[in-house]
């Protein structure tokens, strides 16, 4: 690769000059016999040998044509087709059957075509890492900051001697403060490799995972005083880099934790509060998530607000089973545990069953927006995973706003009441059937909640619900029966636990090392976290 | 049972009244007619697939794919002039109710073949009962080997026609010299990574520390610290990939947090066994695109039988965006087999089928010919592809001739001296080449371990 680069590059060097001449001024006759020799060029792409389809790239870099780089981003993205005519056309949207499809050499927009009539100029991996090589040196000249960026950052690690100069001049002209940094660690990782004293003093400190590979061969070298610094700065990126690591643990185990809030906070209401043992809490989850695929479906190419309308949406659906539920099946077995953990479980099985076989067995796709994918780059070596920083955001707002409603609503103080004494509360004039009915509903919404959010973490299908559903019964108890803040610090505690565990155990035993360390302490405290004191814990 | 001792008994069948007509039907159809004209019930065929729990999401189709062929069967006249009759189970993702329903199959419905399993514990727990009952079962997905039974006819890949060409693969073609060995905790995955790791260290020099194995749960659905793992693992500057043996549903939050954690294909592609179009339905392909599979057939290979199976499968399904797979191949050529051993034999007798099935040679639908080998397993095509943004998978490489399935692993100190071969004299599925002896069945111990797990 690294050879490749600095080919690439030097022929570019010596064609820079002329490009950038040509694309200020291009006319039509010179664009015509420029449209021969391009259309060879892209021919050489159509065969089936991939190292073939890598020389004909190589071709198309040193080619001066000014569409060079979009032909090799089109190549890139999938997005550099043929017509059955033998046409090259780019394909501007490939959603659904037609496409819309433009000629890759005149520009001319073409309308629609069927995708059976385009066939793709197919690439590898190592194509796409010799195509993202080859953009990058041309972007390097690009008057685009944002690709100046990526650009020296692929750098980092595949400069050579060759490169190092035409590297230092382009440091001087360079105005963006990144990118300048970017090219100065790219050379300096060359350097360091090379033993050189000047490279290894430059990465001093920089986490770059390139840096520490070039600064440990440094170390390996024959200089004992090139070896020794490169040491020393080695000892100091390890220290930092465990306190990133220490970081991204704690930051992966609240994840973890939030999700096992927003699964159990539900159960918390249900189980905790009104004493149900809903064993069919898992199936409503899968309801919400299940939601969010049907709002998808409706909203096609919109899975944003799709996702954000499901919000509402799966609470509701959520609510009305769990409506259901209580009014068909919870209510006839008050004060009966055993009979109602029976039924629920056998409810649950029913709506897994109905889900299979009404919309499929199969899981559902359900899109994650752009805004949700990729990570939060805080430093070369701690980068935060967005998805997953909303679903902490939304449990902690989940959290809030139930606490919300059970203190300072009407609602909140009614429930209350029933739960503590429900004879007591009825004489007082309210009415306890209704507040069951609303109580349920809240926890079962809730759970229509957690599945919105689970759709973006993992998959929509009909088994969803019991993925969860022991966790959440484990967060209830451990956090403490009845109590919502007990299931917020169990929830985020266990999550924590079991991801700095898991590092060091491996996921199965560090699963087994948290139920055994919870029976221990329901042993020791019966009564969870956060035990509910008084009267009310007695009844 | 009571259909095969008719035609396997002589005494019982001349005393039956049907004989008459038999040699009545014989005598009118002269020399084409079978020795031994059977009855007109239909041939019955088995089918043991889960169709609710867990692993219903992988073999409904499979269910479907198998009562499809046999309409198709019908609709060409059936076989040795009688029709099919498809009887389905239903074993609930549960291992030793597999057992209780094969059994239910073979003694009380009495069919001729099976067409049945998906996870090998599964299989392990109907092997004590296929034999048993001198059953027929063909079993359609790729596995870890380490097995061979009279029995059974393993129609998906053994370890040397997937898992070891994929790795050669990666470091031939690919240039990969360090393996994060990633996979679901049971029999499958490690049975694979033990052979796996061998042939890394053996063959080609791959030292320790360049090989990481992870196990995780069934259903796991965290996966960031594994995933992070991962990515450090793969910036000591050696390029790196990653061996999936991940299983079913685990693989969406999988692939979801590599995307996340901005692990790309090209910086670290992870190369999977158990990832088909199936799995990847369930999945937004979008930032996957690169990652690799290795199978014996995808449903993008470019063969005309390929587009009739697909348009078959298309119309019987009533569903235009349905995929096809290669358990759903391995069932195709499974079916045509035993159908075309059936044929030869002139019955649907189970020792006479299987003495017939083997040596015989069916078309695969990537353009080549399937043969059923003496070990019970199958020659197959073992190709590579690189996931597309339509969930397709795009062919770039594969081995240039069909590869014999090997029932006992070359890599694998216990299992390097053993070999199979189920013709006469030998009949065994064990027989070890150094002492000269055949270990023998131990079908009915593999299932109390399995099972146990």
């Amino acid at each position: 690769m690294r050879r490749f680069l600095s080919l690439a590059l030097l022929c570019f060097l010596l064609l820079g000059i002329t490009l950038n001449a040509q694309a200020q001024s291009t006319d039509a006759a010179s664009s015509s016999t420029n449209d021969a020799a391009a259309l060879e060029l892209l021919e050489a792409l159509d065969v089936e040998s991939y190292t073939a389809k890598g020389e004909a790239i190589t071709a198309i870099l040193q080619s001066d044509d000014e569409r060079a780089r979009d032909w090799l981003q089109a190549l890139l993205d999938g997005r550099l087709q043929r017509t059955e005519d033998g046409r090259f056309v780019l394909v501007l949207e490939n959603r659904g059957r037609d496409w819309p499809v433009a000629d890759v050499l005149t520009g001319e927009a073409l309308g629609e075509m069927s995708r059976r009539d385009l066939e793709r100029i197919g690439i590898n991996n190592n194509l796409r890492n010799q195509l993202r090589s080859a953009i990058a040196v041309v972007d390097l000249y690009s008057l685009n900051v944002e690709r100046r960026r990526t650009s020296a950052e692929r750098l980092l690690g595949e400069v050579d001697g060759e490169l190092v100069p035409t590297l230092d001049d382009l440091i001087a002209q360079e105005e963006d403060e990144q990118v300048r940094y970017r090219l100065t660690q790219a050379v300096a990782i060359y350097r360091a490799e090379a033993g050189e004293m000047a490279g290894v003093e430059a990465l001093d400190g920089s986490l770059h995972p390139r840096s520490r590979v070039a600064l440990s061969r440094a170390a390996n070298g024959d200089d004992p005083v090139v070896a020794n610094a490169a040491a020393a700065s080695l000892s100091g990126i390890e220290q930092q880099l465990k306190i990133n690591r220490g970081l991204e643990t704690l930051y992966f185990g609240l994840s973890l934790g939030s999700v096992l809030v927003l699964a159990a906070i539900g159960l918390a209401i249900t189980f905790g509060v009104m004493g149900v043992i809903n064993m069919a809490h898992g199936e409503l989850m899968m309801l919400g998530a299940y939601t969010t695929w049907a709002m998808q479906q409706l909203l096609p190419g919109q899975p944003g607000l799709a996702l954000i309308l499901s919000i509402p949406a799966g609470f509701m659906v959520a609510a009305l089973a769990g409506v259901a539920i209580e009014r068909g099946v919870i209510q006839f077995l008050k004060g009966r545990p055993l009979e109602t953990l029976l039924a629920t479980f056998g409810i649950s099985l029913i709506l897994q069953q109905l889900v299979r076989t009404v919309i499929s067995p199969l899981n559902r796709t359900v899109i994650t927006p752009e805004w949700m994918s990729g990570s939060l780059v805080v430093n070369d070596a701690l980068s935060l995973t967005l998805n997953r920083m909303y679903v902490l955001g939304f449990a902690l707002v989940v959290f809030a706003g139930l606490m919300l409603i059970m203190r300072r609503t009407r609602l909140g103080l009614e429930v209350r009441a029933v739960t503590q004494n429900r004879a007591m509360a009825r004489s007082m004039g309210i009415r306890a059937t209704r507040v069951d009915i609303m109580t349920f509903a809240l926890g079962s919404g809730v759970a229509g909640l957690a599945g919105v959010a689970l759709s973006q973490l993992t998959n929509v299908g009909p088994n969803l619900g019991q993925n969860y559903i022991i966790d959440s019964f484990m967060v209830v108890v451990f956090g403490g029966v009845g109590n919502l803040w007990g299931t917020l610090v169990a929830g985020l505690s266990l999550g924590v636990i079991n991801q700095v565990l898991e590092p060091w155990a491996g996921a199965v035993l560090a699963k087994i090392i948290v139920l055994v360390f919870i029976i221990l302490f329901i042993q020791k405290r019966p009564r969870g976290l956060f035990p509910q004191k008084g009267r009310a814990a007695e009844g | 049972m009571n259909t095969l001792k008719r035609s396997t008994h002589p005494q019982r069948f001349l005393s039956s009244g049907r004989f008459a007509t038999a040699l009545l039907t014989a005598a009118v159809m002269g020399a084409s007619a079978p020795a031994f004209a059977q009855d007109d019930d239909p041939i019955k065929v088995g089918i043991l697939h889960s169709l609710s729990g867990t692993m219903a999401i992988s073999e409904t189709v499979l269910k479907d794919t198998v009562e499809m062929l046999i309409e198709q069967q019908n609709e060409a006249g059936g076989l040795l002039g009688r029709q099919l009759e498809a009887v389905v189970v239903d074993p609930a993702s549960n291992w030793p109710l597999f057992a209780e329903r094969a059994r239910e199959l073979l003694a009380q419905e009495e069919v001729d073949v099976i067409f049945g399993n998906w996870t090998s514990v599964s299989r392990k727990a109907v092997l004590p009962v296929v034999e048993e009952l001198n059953g027929l079962l063909f079993y359609p997905v790729q596995y870890e080997g380490e097995e061979s039974s009279e029995n059974v006819f393993y129609t998906g890949a053994a370890p040397n026609q997937q898992a070891i060409p994929a790795v050669e693969y990666l470091i031939n073609e690919v240039g990969i010299e360090r393996f994060a060995l990633v996979g679901t905790d049971y029999v499958y995955p490690r049975t694979t990574n033990r052979i796996l790791e061998a042939f890394l260290k053996d063959e080609h020099g791959i030292a320790e520390e360049d090989i990481m194995v992870n196990y995780t749960p069934f259903g796991h659905s965290d996966w960031q610290n594994i995933v992070a793992e991962i990515r450090r693992f793969g910036e000591e500057g050696k390029p790196t990939a990653v061996i999936s043996t991940v299983n079913g549903d685990a693989n969406v939050p999988f692939y979801t947090e590599l995307s996340n954690q901005g692990i790309d294909a090209a910086d670290i592609p992870v190369i999977a066994f158990s990832v088909g179009e199936q799995e990847l339905t369930g999945i937004d392909t979008g930032p996957l695109v690169g990652h690799l599979a290795a199978w014996n057939y995808f449903m993008s290979v470019d063969n005309d039988d390929n587009y009739d199976f697909i348009d078959a499968w298309i119309e019987y399904t009533g569903d235009d965006m349905a995929v096809t797979n290669d358990p759903m191949e391995a069932h195709y050529i499974g079916f045509n087999m035993w159908a075309e051993a059936v044929r030869k034999a002139g019955t649907t007798d189970v020792d006479t089928v299987k003495d017939a099935i083997i040596g015989v040679t069916v078309p695969n639908l990537s353009g080549g010919y399937a043969a059923m080998m003496p070990n019970h397993h199958i020659t197959k095509p073992v190709l590579i592809g690189e996931i597309q943004d339509n969930g397709q998978f795009d062919i770039v490489w594969q081995t240039p001739s069909t590869v014999a399935g090997d029932a006992w692993s070359d890599y694998l100190p216990g299992s390097r001296d053993l070999i199979a071969d189920w013709r006469k004299p030998m009949e065994c599925g064990n027989f070890n080449v150094v002492n000269g002896s055949c270990g023998g069945s131990t079908a009915a111990e593999e299932a109390e371990a399995a099972l146990a797990e």
